[in-house]
């Protein structure tokens, strides 16, 4: 008896087999294909302008899944997590739009590049921390084949933040919960201050604390230029251009109190490019905000703030420009070689570079001395003002300093409460937000990458949970203010 | 070779008066006239009998024995590993002693492993030669062992710069440092002057100071008195 074989699945209300799909696959969009077809013959005929010849190698693909707007080190930390985090090979399409492939403006490459875990709140000490490791263990992380390894120039001399009376009792409840969270950091009085480190002048110094470990200055440049290659050895596509529109898509939904409220989804970014009028419309499924310090333009060309005040519509990212200066001087006389980064009370503070007697150092202004962040021309003048007085009373070998030269670099400054942006907006709900770490965010980059990339793929913060960190704050008016900001 | 050292055992109390006589054959010291002869006669056996120069080298590695049991950090020995890399079962019963110097030179420890040698709260010497992980991040932990450590020698290690060299300034106790061969030090001279004036009690060994200083002007500077030549 010859036994009939049926087909496979077929009328057993398994998966049927048609014909053309691949299993597992997707099925193959014959009506899209056919036409993109019919319109590339088209173009093909006479009479036609050929638009096939054209060559479109310095524009943007037309589509990828995640859009990343900043190439600093945020968003290349981003870009690089997500890699490493998807579910296999290739599932994710990135790019990354920077509009200046010098960074002539961006914070990170003028950045003094220090790295410490001496913050106020668990989450900043617990990112400060994960990223020593990394960095500790970047040509683990960053390794690419047949390329040399990273020298990121690491000092881990650490860094020493100086008390006054009134700042002691905070600084203690500081060093508690550093302690807590695994940070090593040791509390020193002013004798055994004077001790450790003889040219420093105690008046005034009520506490100090020290950081022994995981703490110190790398190149930043070198970190930027690590992430650059391994991620574009990972398959993330970069382009050269500025964003300029975003294409949305709305949808009025009620809420459970039967509240009005609109969800945008980002469907499309405009890529312009450099010096041309010629844009790239990006079809794309999330973006990401890592802009730095031109966010709010980001945000604002999303459509975010656009709402009467007070509403969850109309809060704007509060994260703006500020100029910071550093100045590199010269003291043959000053601190030897043990320096770590110190901070003075005054909120001025300075670091050795290399072994000449070369320091450098700054002071962030009040919010009245703010200057205008318009262009980046360091002020010499508020060197001589506001910074050579303390530090020249902290330090009495500075008396005799001489200014070498000067740069000037944007912090991404939160108004708010000075620290992080990150995850996604609760309107615009494919963007997600990787910025405004206010002059933190080079030392903390690694683990916001991570963190971003885990909110992306999984949905939910992982590893560091950053919820005090989401968008939401700003409208709810929970300030996570950091103390410790240099 | 049993039946020889046997016999050589009940033989060496006899020749007691003649070991150093074998054994200044190589030293610098005179030998005095009746040990002279008694020499000849050695070296007249031995030339013609097997067993005499056997009997030399026992004597020979008895006096290399007694070298090895000089070589003690400060009056305790070495726990060295055997030649199979083992250490032996007698090293349990040293648990409570407390450990004054780890040799862990030419060693694979790295970041992690230190976490074992930083317990070490009585440590006095440790010799960190040619390990090839041993890099900045590593000496920026050494500071546990602050208040007893006195000895520290970082020779060969390729991953050691000056900016690990700078954490060092926590270890005050220390009396010696041996920076020597440090390929990763852009500028050896000057590192050792900024190490020195960082730890004032330390003894710095392992750079020439004269090292990094450029040699003098090569050519005779030009005479510019002298007219010239038509």
């Amino acid at each position: 008896m010859i036994r009939r074989v049926l087909p496979h699945g077929m009328g057993r209300g398994r998966l049927t087999r048609r014909p053309g799909t691949r299993r597992g696959g997707f099925s193959l969009d014959w009506d899209g294909k056919v036409s993109e077809i019919k319109k590339k013959i088209k173009s093909i005929l006479p009479g036609r302008s050929c638009d096939l010849l054209q060559d479109t190698s310095h524009l943007p693909p037309e589509h990828s899944d995640v859009v990343i707007v900043g190439g600093g080190v945020l968003g290349l930390s981003v870009a690089y997590w997500l890699k490493k985090l998807e579910s296999r090979r290739g599932a994710i399409r990135v790019l990354v739009v920077e509009r200046d492939h010098t960074y002539s403006q961006a914070s990170t490459g003028l950045s003094v590049g220090g790295i410490c875990q001496q913050f106020s709140l668990p989450e900043n000490i617990q990112l400060s921390l994960f990223s020593a490791s990394f960095l500790r263990n970047i040509n683990e992380y960053l390794a690419v084949v047949d390329a040399p390894p990273l020298d990121l120039q690491f000092n881990p001399s650490g860094y020493l933040l100086l008390a006054s009376e009134k700042d002691a009792a905070a600084m203690e409840s500081n060093v508690k919960v550093q302690r807590q969270e695994g940070a090593k950091v040791s509390l020193m009085s002013p004798d055994q201050l004077r001790n450790k480190f003889p040219w420093i002048n105690t008046e005034g110094v009520a506490l100090a604390s020290y950081g022994m470990e995981d703490e110190g200055w790398f190149d930043p440049w070198c970190l930027l230029q690590g992430l650059r290659r391994k991620v574009q050895s990972l398959g993330v596509l970069f382009c050269q251009g500025e964003v300029t529109r975003f294409l949305s898509s709305s949808q009025r939904m009620l809420t459970t109190d039967d509240k009005a409220v609109v969800l945008k989804r980002i469907h499309e970014v405009h890529v312009k490019m450099d010096r041309s009028l010629e844009y790239q419309p990006v079809e794309c499924a999330i973006v990401i905000n890592a802009a730095g310090a031109w966010s709010s333009q980001i945000a604002a060309l999303a459509g975010i703030g656009e709402g009467p005040p007070g509403t969850l519509q109309g809060t704007k990212l509060p994260v703006e420009p500020r100029k910071r200066d550093v100045y590199v001087w010269h003291c043959p006389q000053g601190p030897g070689l043990e320096t770590p980064l110190v901070a003075d009370t005054s909120g001025a503070y300075f670091r050795r570079e290399g072994l000449g007697s070369n320091y450098l150092g700054g002071r962030s202004p009040t919010e009245q001395e703010e200057p205008d962040p318009a262009n980046l021309e360091v002020d010499h003048d508020f060197f001589q003002d506001k910074v050579w007085p303390h530090l020249a009373l902290r330090v009495p070998a500075f008396e005799t300093l001489k200014v070498q030269s000067a740069w000037a670099g944007y912090y991404d400054y939160n108004t708010f409460d000075q620290n992080g942006v990150v995850g996604p907006h609760p309107l615009v709900v494919n963007m997600y937000f990787a910025t405004g770490f206010s002059g933190h965010g080079l030392q903390q980059a690694p683990g916001v990458g991570r963190a971003v990339a885990e909110m992306v793929l999984k949905g939910r913060f992982q590893t560091i949970n950053l919820s005090p960190f989401l968008f939401t704050r700003f409208y709810l008016g929970e300030k996570i203010q950091e103390n410790n900001i240099i | 070779m049993a039946a020889p050292w046997a016999s050589l055992r009940l033989v060496a109390p006899m020749w007691n008066g003649r070991i150093r006589g074998i054994h200044r054959l190589g030293g610098a010291v005179a030998p005095e006239g009746n040990q002279k002869k008694k020499r000849t006669i050695l070296q007249f056996l031995t030339n013609y009998f097997y067993d005499v120069e056997a009997l030399r080298d026992y004597l020979l590695q008895r006096e290399m024995y007694k070298v090895h049991e000089k070589n003690r950090f400060r009056d305790k020995e070495w726990i060295r590993p055997d030649k199979y890399g083992h250490f032996s079962q007698e090293f349990w019963n040293f648990c409570e002693v407390p450990v004054e110097a780890v040799d862990a030179s030419d060693c694979d420890i790295n970041y992690e492993g230190l976490d074992n040698l930083l317990r070490l709260k009585e440590l006095q010497s440790l010799s960190l030669q040619r390990c090839s992980h041993v890099d900045d991040w590593c000496l920026s932990r050494l500071y546990p062992l602050a208040d007893s450590l006195q000895e520290l020698s970082l020779a060969g290690c390729p991953r050691v710069s000056e900016r690990g060299l700078a954490c060092l300034h926590h270890l005050q106790n220390l009396r010696r440092l041996d920076i020597s061969d440090l390929p990763a030090v852009s500028n050896p001279g000057l590192t050792q002057i900024l190490v020195e004036e960082m730890l004032p009690n330390c003894k710095v060994v392992g750079v020439d100071w004269a090292e990094g200083l450029k040699s003098g002007p090569e050519e005779q500077p030009q005479d510019t008195a002298s007219p010239v030549p038509a």
